[in-house]
């Protein structure tokens, strides 16, 4: 079935088999590497893409179903050569080891800090009917706990996620 | 996985009316579930009928107070809508501590209901499940079933229900609307769930090709007195050992009115009306909790590695019905 994807700002045709997922479609079909096959099954996290704005595990999601989506990886996250401030705190807290899950940790974190600015709020929210949500470790914990880091890099990768918060706060 | 045909209907009587031509179709809106067990060679339909796009994405309120939440609606959209925050926080709370944030921004309504088991025997192929395989056996009746049932279980099937939403949606009286080839029905979600019995291949009593278009939320009112506990095996991303929704009406220190669902305990999410009998009109402290968490658990049969989930429910049915007594 032929599809359109708009995949890291280009506009993409492409023919897809109906098993095909959007990992895939974007790894195979369109040689977007950024999006990792962890796990496969929903449960590791390094797949994570924005799909139409929104963070999901693209190993989930069949082509077909997302036919004219806009999708933002890792590799896209970048503009004008510049790296999103997500991913210069990463390099400066040094928040990862062999870096597989990596790029889905990032695109995950700016998903979540998305979802934040919303006022969406989590399991660890201590009152649900509350106004403002204030973004403590324990919050960032909960929120990340759907991208696995086999390395356990956890401890670096929550202040990079809080310096970057912190960050486009200030600007 | 094996090939399938994919088909996106115009509306939704065009994709009942296509499904209902496929015994072997099924509808797909997230797919989080469906097609991880298609991966699996779990479930192998030969064509999914999309609805992602035709059931209605919207909460909308509806003129007794309550509100319409259309099957479309995705989980990370219900838990954050303000009017569910506020009037039904359990619902919130339940669907926040389920799945991860990713998992929650596909996942929809309809489907969460719609969700199949968790039981480690009906993932793995290689071994007999007759949820799976009809007339094969249960693998977990004597094998390792410390995730499995302690209420309501058959020799066919001791499998568990995993959604979180279910649960506070059965303790808050929900009404599910369905299309289907024969028109339409509206019944309350706890006649959508079943027990095993001897046809453990069906979860729900809906009919193939029926479609799930909303789920109604009944004005209760206390149910901004409600909360959801779950206990699991890690802080986070994990299916419930055991859990409780609850929403309790006090007055004066007695127990006026209660609803109280668990999970983790049967094939269905299961309401405790035996023990919301046991709290009505009785003082509202930790005694009238226990007794009436013993009540519901009178009839728990565990197995052989979960007869902690006795003791466990009890507990956090307690302790839920505390904590509400006390954020009063």
């Amino acid at each position: 079935m032929e599809i359109t994807l708009r995949a890291d700002g280009s506009k993409h045709r492409l023919a897809v088999d109906p098993r095909t997922t959007l990992l895939d479609a974007l790894r195979e079909g369109l040689g977007i590497w950024g999006p990792k096959k962890g796990c496969d099954h929903g449960q590791c996290g390094a797949c994570t893409i924005l799909l139409d704005g929104k963070r999901v595990n693209s190993c989930l999601a069949l082509a077909v179903a997302h036919d004219g989506a806009e999708i933002i990886t890792a590799e896209g996250l970048a503009t004008d050569g510049e790296l999103h401030s997500m991913q210069r705190s990463f390099i400066e807290n040094d928040a990862f080891q062999c870096g597989y899950c990596t790029p889905g940790q990032i695109v995950s974190a700016v998903g979540m800090l998305g979802e934040v600015e919303a006022g969406w709020p989590s399991h660890v929210t201590s009152d649900v009917s509350g106004g403002e949500v204030s973004l403590t470790d324990e919050e960032i914990r909960e929120r990340m706990s759907g991208n696995l880091c086999r390395c356990g890099a956890y401890a670096n990768i929550v202040p990079a996620i809080r310096e970057a918060a912190e960050g486009e706060r200030l600007t | 996985m094996k090939p399938f045909r994919y088909d996106r209907a115009g509306d939704i009587s065009g994709a009942v009316a296509t499904l209902a031509r496929e015994p072997a179709g099924a509808f797909l809106a997230g797919g989080t579930n469906l097609v991880d067990l298609m991966k699996l060679g779990v479930v192998e339909p030969d064509v999914l009928v999309d609805v992602r796009r035709l059931t209605s994405p919207a909460i909308e309120d509806l003129p007794d107070g309550g509100l319409r939440v259309g099957a479309a609606v995705t989980n990370s959209e219900l838990a954050a809508d303000r009017r569910i925050r506020c009037r039904y926080p359990v619902l919130s709370q339940a669907l926040l501590s389920g799945a991860s944030g990713q998992l929650r921004n596909l996942a929809t309504t309809g489907g969460n209901l719609l969700q199949r088991t968790r039981c480690a025997y009906f993932y793995d192929t290689t071994t007999p499940c007759n949820k799976r395989e009809p007339g094969t056996a249960c693998s977990a009746l004597e094998g390792c079933n410390k995730d499995h049932a302690i209420l309501g279980a058959s020799r066919h099937c001791v499998a568990t229900h995993p959604s979180d939403m279910a649960v506070a949606l059965t303790a808050l009286d929900a009404v599910v609307h369905v299309e289907g080839p024969a028109g339409g029905r509206a019944f309350p979600i706890t006649e959508l769930y079943r027990l095993p019995g001897q046809e453990p291949e069906r979860d729900t009593t809906l009919e193939h090709a029926e479609l799930i278009t909303a789920v109604d939320l009944p004005p209760l009112g206390f149910s901004s007195s409600s909360r959801y506990r779950k206990v699991r095996e890690r802080a986070s991303y994990a299916f419930a050992l055991v859990s409780v929704a609850a929403a309790l009406q006090v007055q004066d220190n007695v127990v006026r009115d209660a609803r109280i669902a668990l999970g983790g305990v049967a094939h269905k999410p299961w309401r405790a009306h035996k023990a919301e009998d046991a709290l009505r009109g009785r003082p509202a402290v930790e005694e009238t909790f226990r007794v009436a968490a013993q009540a519901e658990l009178a009839d728990a049969a565990p197995l052989r590695d979960n007869a902690y989930k006795v003791p466990l429910a009890g507990n956090v049915m307690t302790r839920t019905l505390l904590d509400l007594v006390e954020a009063r």
